[in-house]
């Protein structure tokens, strides 16, 4: 059997409905980001598989590595922010952080 | 405008230069402001001594007339104008000296009398505003200017009067001075608009060259004599001629010194003078009831003075009789004697008031002294043997109860025979003897009472004698004006002939004016008139001399030796005595009359105001109450319901929408994906 371009996509988006899950479904802003990184790593196998099986070439790859940097310079700001949500709401929970509603 | 105006212009203005001084900063200057008024004055005096030295070394007159308000339209072919300006001839160089002198002599004796008034700057700065009016009276040329004056005099004597207005008898008596004058002034109004209708000037020239022409009032000599019986109303206010008399006694409540300047000598004075200026357009009719005016004026006043007692009610019903004499001499057509008698009667009863003054003041200072307040300083009954008490106060009022009496020798006495002598000639030509008979005895009452006045005041015996001995002498301020007047009240400031003034300077300059009368409804010619009066003249001059004697020598016996014994008198003539006390009843008659139908009129008046013109006002308003209520609740109920029932459907749609904005990210996402989803089974 083998693996063509279609599989990838499969696992791609599987992994990106893992991640649209979590980031639903979880109530920890840790979580959350978690599942947003598995949205991203979806979408690099999508660019990696199109680099590979499509006529995106090396071009792909770059997309990749970039994404992958972006999803460092994103952890790290969004964990920032997680850490300052945590010192002034003492929780991390997002469900009980509905202050804009108000 | 030339120097000698200007000058002019000047006496009229320093006056009213001390009233704005002295009101506006009259309180800083303490007791000094006195002294600031008495120096406005002096400088005035002068100034107006140089204008009657420069006027009477001249001929004709200083005239000088501008336009005020031009309508540049024709009436009766005489372009319609309003001209004023000023005027200074003969007549009024004698009253600008006068106003001045007695002004300046009042001012220095109100600052010994009125020493220490709770109202003293205020009083000298009213002093100046009456100056003021009652120069511009004198120095204007036409009647408007000259009723504008007329009314600031009649403010002032307001005012004056009105001095002491915690008193109500003052501040009455202050209100009916004022409201009796403009009686008189309706009239004086009237007549000023009869002339302006006719002949579209108000300058005096202008009026008695147009007359001279031959126009008169709507054609008709009746006319005439109703305008210059209408001007005179102005004169029968303001020189207490009867029926009007009544409100100078009152006036006595003012201050000493006022009652000298403005009830004896220059604003009641303005009366006989706006006759004198109106003199040439007066028809024969016109001079006949004013000569009546005047005698009965004379005759009344002096009846009521022989009973009174208060010294000032005395003096001024003296004053209402001379005022009657004046007003009578130039009706029987003695003008130059009329305006003399104005003069000299100026300065002796301008003394007579200071005299006076100074009598009331010791007798206050001698009460207070023995802290009797019960006491009536003016009643001459509580005075007598003042003589060697107040030598300078007796001997100064004895030469002016000599001059008012008509005696020989003082100025009093020729004015005096010139109006007799005019009377006289006055029933040789109209055969009105009534007139000549009422005069004699004027002057014999007129001797009488004043007389009694200054024997009950100044001889016999004191009854207190421990207020006796606090009676002194008036300070040298007050006593010296008092012996300028006293000079001024003897026969050589007048005529250099004493038994006859006919040849001194002052018939030489106050000569008759032209009259313009039409033939047919003048008086007898001038030239007539004065032939007869020289021919009367010894006549008047014996019988004066002898009813003045006669009338001296009944208030001798009476009062002085008590031959004959006033008090039985009195009982014997009750009726007639309490008729003559109670002034006749004027004051009830008015009261019963006048002011009762005012008073009626006022009611109705009121009630009309109360119930039908309150009534259209207040229903106007019920009305409009009634509408703003309606209205106001179609806003509240109709207007603001619409709107807050929107208000209230866009909240309630708001409350539902905002359920959706649950503020939670992940319902969003949920959101955005469903979203995405729908749109991706709708392209695909």
């Amino acid at each position: 059997m083998t693996i063509t371009l279609t599989h990838f996509l499969i696992v791609s988006a599987i992994l990106f409905s893992f991640g649209i899950y979590a980031v639903i479904s979880r109530r920890n802003a840790i979580m959350v980001l978690m599942g947003i990184e598995l949205i991203l790593n979806s979408a690099n196998i999508n660019f990696l598989a199109f680099s590979r099986f499509g006529g995106m070439n090396i071009e792909g790859q770059m997309a990749a590595v970039f994404v992958i940097i972006l999803a460092a310079a994103e952890a790290a700001v969004a964990l920032a922010i997680v850490l300052n949500i945590y010192k002034r709401f003492h929780t991390v929970n997002v469900d009980e952080i509905s202050f804009l509603k108000d | 405008m030339i120097p000698e105006l200007k000058i002019a212009l000047a006496i009229l203005l320093l006056p009213l230069a001390s009233f704005v001084l002295l009101i506006f900063f009259g309180k800083r200057f303490m007791d000094k402001a006195g002294h600031i008024g008495a120096a406005f004055l002096g400088l005035d005096l002068i100034l107006a001594l140089f204008t009657f030295g420069s006027r009477m070394g001249t001929e004709g007159k200083w005239d000088f007339t501008f336009t005020w308000i031009d309508f540049h339209t024709m009436v009766n072919n005489v372009p319609l104008k309003i001209d004023i300006g000023m005027m200074v001839d003969n007549l009024t160089a004698v009253m600008l000296v006068v106003v001045t002198l007695i002004s300046f002599l009042v001012h220095l004796f109100s600052l010994a009398y009125m020493k220490g008034d709770i109202r003293y700057s205020r009083y000298y700065a009213n002093l100046g505003i009456f100056t003021f009016s009652m120069l511009g009276i004198v120095l204007t040329n036409n009647y408007l200017l000259m009723y504008v004056f007329w009314e600031l005099v009649g403010l002032s004597s307001y005012l004056l009067i009105g001095h002491w207005y915690e008193k109500k008898s003052a501040s009455d008596a202050s209100k009916k001075a004022f409201i009796v004058n403009r009686v008189g002034d309706l009239g004086f109004f009237i007549g000023i608009m009869i002339v302006w209708m006719q002949f579209s000037t108000l300058t005096f020239d202008g009026i008695f060259g147009a007359i001279g022409t031959g126009v008169i009032p709507f054609d008709s000599n009746t006319w005439l004599t109703a305008a210059g019986l209408l001007i005179f109303c102005g004169a029968v206010g303001k020189s207490a001629q009867f029926p009007l008399h009544v409100w100078l006694p009152d006036a006595m409540e003012g201050p000493t010194p006022v009652s000298a300047l403005i009830h004896a000598a220059t604003m009641v004075a303005a009366g006989v003078y706006l006759v004198a200026r109106t003199f040439p357009m007066l028809t024969a009719d016109a001079l006949m009831v004013i000569a009546y005016t005047g005698a009965i004026t004379a005759f009344i006043a002096a009846s009521i003075a022989i009973v009174q007692n208060d010294i000032k009610k005395i003096l001024a019903y003296s004053t209402v009789s001379q005022l009657g004499y004046m007003v009578m001499g130039l009706g029987v057509g003695a003008y130059s004697a009329g305006v003399m008698h104005l003069v000299t009667h100026a300065a002796f009863k301008a003394g007579l008031f200071l005299a006076s003054g100074s009598v009331i003041h010791a007798m206050h200072n001698a009460l207070h002294h023995q802290h009797d307040h019960h006491t009536d300083a003016q009643d001459v009954r509580n005075m007598g043997g003042l003589k060697s008490k107040m030598p300078f106060t007796f001997w100064t009022m004895l030469i002016f109860t000599l001059a008012i009496s008509g005696v020989p020798l003082t100025s009093g006495f020729l004015s005096k025979d010139e109006i007799l002598a005019g009377t006289l000639a006055f029933s040789h030509f109209t055969g009105h003897s009534i007139i000549p008979i009422i005069g004699f005895l004027v002057a014999g009452l007129t001797a009488f009472y004043m007389f009694r006045m200054l024997i009950l005041t100044f001889m016999g015996e004191h009854q207190d004698k421990q207020r006796y001995d606090h009676v002194h002498e008036s300070p040298f301020v007050m006593t010296v004006p008092l012996m300028v007047l006293a000079a001024l009240s003897f026969f050589f400031f007048f005529s250099l002939n004493p038994i006859s003034a006919s040849h001194g300077w002052f018939f030489e300059k106050m000569t008759y004016p032209t009259v313009v009368v039409p033939a047919a409804a003048a008086a007898t010619p001038t030239e007539e008139f004065v032939e007869e009066v020289h021919h009367q003249h010894t006549m008047a001059m014996v019988l004066s001399v002898g009813v003045s004697g006669l009338g001296i020598l009944l208030a001798f016996v009476t009062y002085f030796w008590k031959k004959i014994s006033a008090d039985a008198f009195e009982k014997t003539l009750k009726p007639l005595h309490t008729f003559l006390y109670n002034k006749w009843y004027f004051d009830e008659l008015y009261d019963a009359t006048a002011v009762a139908a005012m008073m009626g009129i006022a009611k109705v008046l009121s009630w009309f105001d109360g119930a039908i013109v309150d009534g259209i006002v207040n229903g106007a308003g019920w009305l409009a109450k009634l509408v703003s209520n309606i209205s106001s609740k179609f806003d509240s109920y109709v207007v603001d319901g619409a709107v807050n029932f929107i208000a209230y459907f866009a909240g309630l749609l708001g409350l539902s929408l905002r359920k959706v904005q649950t503020g939670k990210v992940q319902t969003y996402m949920i959101l955005a994906i469903i979203g995405l989803m729908v749109l991706m089974a709708m392209y695909m």
